[in-house]
């Protein structure tokens, strides 16, 4: 066991207003692009690809239009993949249908430090050509440490650099909200 | 779930799974122990005796990740970018190391072949001198064929990098006993209750042994079956397992052959009296394929002796995944090399988790 306990310290986002920030997050999409038809979903490895599939039937709501829906996993791609006490699990990538030219919207759930994103886009690169690439996150809270920024953000969550923000969804905790971790410390 | 950030972070929980390390050392045993995962400590790959069934399963879903990998358009990605891989080769070999080139390659990492039996021990140096003048060179990992048993542990024991065994004699060739573990698990699910027979030079061969006990650990029966001067005494005590010297009688019911190949170039005298007389009684021919299940699968390590141990009807057949092997075999590879690269700098920067 690790040596400290991860707290609770507060909570975001309670109550459907996940749900309420990814229709935003999905209005805002349709109104940066021309054709619906052009735009793809990528959601990165584990964190967005829930948000992105529910990104997905808005979508389709909305336009009529479905979009496809990659997964992404960056764990290749990584700057720190050999830094920690053991190597990240690799998982399968899933994008079967092609980049080159498309408008493709990659979905994460938290932004942080930047680098999760920008081994995602050396990834994507790989992968093709596309268009543009736009960066949809539910959760920025703040922390960069590369020149990155988000085009679409649900909601700014203010966390210390001990602290840990997690987005648990219905789909694998039960309830939706946004949760800030910290460490417990004596008298407080 | 929580955040994907990849920033090094203090973990939630207990630690999720336990490096894949094979001791085959005390100090790299106590690499291994709850509590003291050193980091910088080499990751070998030795042998299949030293892994658990949940190591073997860690390293076939690397596996099936990497899989994926192969199969894009741009087949390499960054991730052992700046590590470099020496393939020391004291037995030719082209397949394995072809493979472990590829799957090096795909990762990015240098690969540097080295082929032992055209230089330095010809000439007379000891192999602790070679390994000597290896590890002055900095390897990141060491992947190793030897024909005598125990050249891996020997060097593991005596450089400060990652072994991986590639074959040391016939005793074990770890890499290949998971690549067919993972074509049987892709077309199985598992291989609990499964029944594997082992058909050939038994004794000749560098991949049996490594196979009775991955095949063991992963709650599969293996049958063996040769002729008498092929069967090496004692095997019995490897793991869950039966000797047949009839071919009928051995892959009756089984839901999947191993053939194995005579090796000809091996045999310090003949064991056999024509590759006619072997054909007609110990090779996998449509005459005899069908008194295993229905389904069953037909695998051969290679290269094939066409119309010797393995007709070619049978080995073209549509139960044969012999090709598949090959393909998860790079993968399998792959999977080794990143679970066994060093972290960087790890001895002089203590990851975050630690403090």
């Amino acid at each position: 066991m690790p040596p400290y306990n991860l707290i609770e310290k507060r909570r975001y986002l309670e109550g459907g207003r996940i749900n309420a920030k990814l229709d935003e997050i999905a209005k805002s999409i349709i109104e940066q692009v021309s054709d619906p038809k052009d735009v793809v979903l990528v959601g990165i490895r584990t964190g967005g690809v829930p948000l992105a599939e529910r990104l997905r039937k808005r979508l389709k709501k909305t336009t009529g239009v479905e979009t496809p829906l990659g997964i992404l996993d960056i764990t290749l791609y990584r700057d720190d993949v050999f830094r920690g006490l053991e190597q990240p699990e690799v998982g399968p990538t899933k994008i079967d249908f092609v980049l080159g030219d498309r408008l493709v919207v990659l979905v994460d759930d938290v932004l942080y430090t930047g680098r999760t994103v920008r081994a995602a886009i050396d990834a994507l690169m790989d992968f093709g050509r596309p268009r543009r690439i736009l960066l949809a996150v539910l959760v920025d809270r703040g922390g960069r440490e590369l020149p990155i920024a988000a085009d679409i953000v649900g909601e700014r969550v203010e966390a210390r650099s001990d602290e840990t923000v997690e987005v648990r969804l219905a789909e694998n905790d039960g309830d939706d909200a946004v949760v800030v971790m910290g460490e417990k410390r004596k008298g407080g | 779930m929580s955040s994907s950030e990849t920033r090094p972070r203090p973990k939630k929980k207990g630690t999720k799974k336990k490096v894949v390390a094979a001791p085959g050392t005390p100090e790299v045993k106590a690499a291994d122990e709850p509590g003291s995962n050193m980091p910088g400590a080499p990751r070998h790959l030795l042998g299949i005796a030293e892994l658990s069934r949940s190591d073997i399963h860690e390293i076939l879903d690397t596996a099936v990740a990497f899989k994926e990998v192969m199969r894009r358009s741009i087949k390499k990605v960054p991730t052992l970018r700046g590590k470099m891989v020496i393939n020391l080769f004291f037995e030719p070999s082209t397949r394995t190391r072809t493979s472990f080139e590829i799957a090096g390659k795909l990762l990015s990492a240098d690969v540097i072949n080295f082929s032992a039996s055209a230089s330095a021990l010809s000439k007379g140096e000891t192999l602790l001198d070679t390994a000597r003048n290896l590890r002055a060179m900095h390897p990141d990992i060491l992947v190793v064929r030897s024909a005598s048993a125990g050249v891996p542990w020997m060097l593991a024991r005596n450089l400060d990098c990652a072994i991986l065994n590639a074959g040391d004699g016939a005793h074990e060739h770890p890499s290949q006993a998971l690549l067919d573990v993972l074509t049987l698990r892709e077309r199985w699910g598992t291989l609990e209750g499964k029944t594997v027979a082992i058909v050939g030079d038994i004794s000749g061969s560098r991949v049996v042994g490594s196979n009775i006990r991955c095949l063991s650990k992963l709650g599969a029966r293996v049958r063996l079956c040769g002729p008498p001067t092929m069967i090496p005494w004692g095997i019995e005590e490897l793991g869950a397992l039966s000797v047949h010297h009839r071919l009928e009688e051995a892959i009756e019911g089984v839901d999947a052959v191993m053939m194995l190949r005579i090796q000809k170039e091996r045999a310090a005298e003949p064991t056999y009296p024509s590759d006619r007389e072997y054909s007609r009684l110990y090779g996998l021919s449509p005459r005899n394929v069908d008194l295993t299940k229905k389904d069953a699968l037909i695998l051969h390590p290679g290269p094939m002796n066409r119309g010797v141990e393995i007709d070619p009807a049978v080995a073209d057949g549509p139960r044969s995944v012999i090709l598949d092997q090959v393909e998860n075999g790079v993968a399998v590879r792959m999977a080794l090399l990143y679970l066994s690269a060093r972290p960087i700098g790890a001895a002089l920067e203590p990851p975050v988790a630690a403090a």
